[in-house]
């Protein structure tokens, strides 16, 4: 198929950006995304002109390290990531907007590559668990209930891509704290740290420049791993009980 | 933002309930008015119960305006630079509508104060002493209709959205069920509150409710 792509082009971080137009033909609808975005920089290799920089890794849609704003969708119009998108997804003629993630807390590094290290940041201030290294404890030591471990796990699918972030009309990353507060929160090694990494998260979170939440629920739409919405209903019920505890 | 906004659904609610009244009839819409005034005397001095519940909502207005508009702030800040294509998938048409329906809302509170509590604005020229007659006279003019109609329908989005969302800042909805529940009871809410207040409008325009 025949395709027009309008994308964004941008030398570097400190240079103004601008939307660009390409045409490509003899795309595969076997083809994932990125193999198309490939193609095309093949293309514009050969033309001796500078290849698109996008990001990727895994390209099994489970690294987190690809995600591109597809006709003003996070990740295109399946719920999955970019690099497990196909070309099957799209017609021959259509017109493809690509842009980078938008928001302050990512700023653009070049062309769709934006600099996710403030989601690291929040990391840090508590998502995880402290624990001494050494072997591995009995697995059975500490039981867990079935239904906290389904939802622990649900939330901890998070790959860390940044498309609730992108497809938030308010640029929040709430649905990506949420789902590591309710991650923890649900285990039993979570506790001792629960109300402290709550506080220590939305700080760095409303640090960082991201927006407030206002329930829009756009987030979890765009989530490829479909992180429901009420990790934010969690995320704020823990941050309560923390403020009560006197956090 | 959450709480303030449930002050105001239950103020709504309660408003409603009274502007219901206007179908018992002159007489019964009038002595509630009237009662309202009255309400805990001898404890409490005339209009005391009513001057409560102005302070209590003129507080959550400044608190729920405030809360936007550092929400609104943010959201500006956080993005500065638009998509050149952005869908809303995921979201309802009412969610979009929270800011500007907001302002809208509080530009329809100012001039509703105005013509039915302050000023008292009767457009058909008649006396405006008397709160039943007036609402009728009011509603006798296409565009007050179409004008409450309007604030009616922004307010049902603005509850629609609202209520749920409050539930979840709250942290109720920790559950697929208990935010199924949360989503439902909003879409409820909003269509009682403005099917609720349409009605007496609407009644007046068929000729129904008259003088």
């Amino acid at each position: 198929m025949k395709l027009t792509l309008e994308i964004w082009r941008q030398e570097d971080a400190a240079s103004k950006g601008a939307m660009q137009t390409y045409e490509i033909d003899e795309v595969s609808e076997d083809m994932s995304f990125l193999e198309m975005l490939d193609v095309l920089n093949e293309q514009l290799n050969s033309q001796g002109d500078e290849p698109i920089a996008f990001d990727s890794d895994c390209r099994e849609g489970i690294c987190g390290m690809c995600g591109l704003m597809i006709n003003g969708e996070a990740h295109g119009p399946e719920v999955t990531t970019t690099c497990q998108l196909h070309m099957r997804s799209f017609k021959d003629g259509d017109t493809i907007t690509i842009e980078p993630w938008r928001a302050s807390a990512f700023p653009v590094m070049k062309d769709l590559c934006v600099d996710r290290g403030s989601l690291d940041r929040m990391i840090q201030q508590g998502g995880y668990i402290s624990v001494n290294t050494g072997s591995a404890p009995e697995a059975h030591s500490v039981p867990v209930p079935r239904d906290h471990a389904v939802r622990a796990f649900t939330a901890a699918a998070c790959i860390s891509c940044g498309a609730c972030v992108a497809a938030c009309p308010n640029g929040s990353a709430q649905l990506f704290v949420g789902a590591k507060i309710t991650h923890l929160g649900e285990l039993p090694q979570g506790q001792p740290e629960r109300d402290q990494r709550v506080v220590d998260m939305v700080a760095q979170h409303d640090h960082e420049g991201f927006g407030g939440c206002t329930n829009i629920g756009q987030c979890t739409a765009a989530c490829p791993k479909e992180i429901p919405l009420d990790v934010i209903s969690q995320l704020n019920k823990d941050l309560r009980t923390a403020l009560r505890h006197g956090l | 933002m959450a709480l303030s906004g449930l002050i105001f659904i239950g103020y709504v609610l309660l408003h409603m309930y009274g502007n219901l009244k206007a179908f018992a009839g002159h007489d019964s819409f009038n002595e509630y008015a009237e009662h309202l005034r009255t309400f805990g005397e001898p404890i409490l001095p005339r209009g005391g119960l009513l001057w409560m519940v102005r302070a209590v909502l003129i507080m959550a207005v400044l608190t729920h305006v405030y809360a936007s508009m550092t929400l609104w702030r943010r959201a500006q800040n956080a993005r500065p630079v638009k998509y050149a294509r952005k869908k809303r998938t995921g979201a309802i048409w009412a969610s979009g509508f929270m800011r500007w329906g907001g302002l809208a809302l509080l530009l329809f509170i100012v001039w509703h104060l105005l013509h039915f509590t302050i000023a008292k604005i009767n457009p058909a020229g008649g006396a405006t002493n008397d709160p039943f007659n007036l609402m009728v006279d009011s509603f006798d003019v296409w565009w007050m209709t179409a004008i409450y109609l309007a604030a009616m329908l922004a307010l049902g989005a603005h509850i629609h959205h609202g209520f749920w969302s409050a539930c979840q800042t709250l942290g109720l909805t920790n559950t697929a069920r208990s935010r199924g529940r949360a989503k439902r009871v909003s879409l409820t809410l909003a269509v009682v509150v403005a099917v609720g207040f349409s009605l007496v409008p609407l009644a007046v325009v068929a000729g129904v409710i008259e003088k």
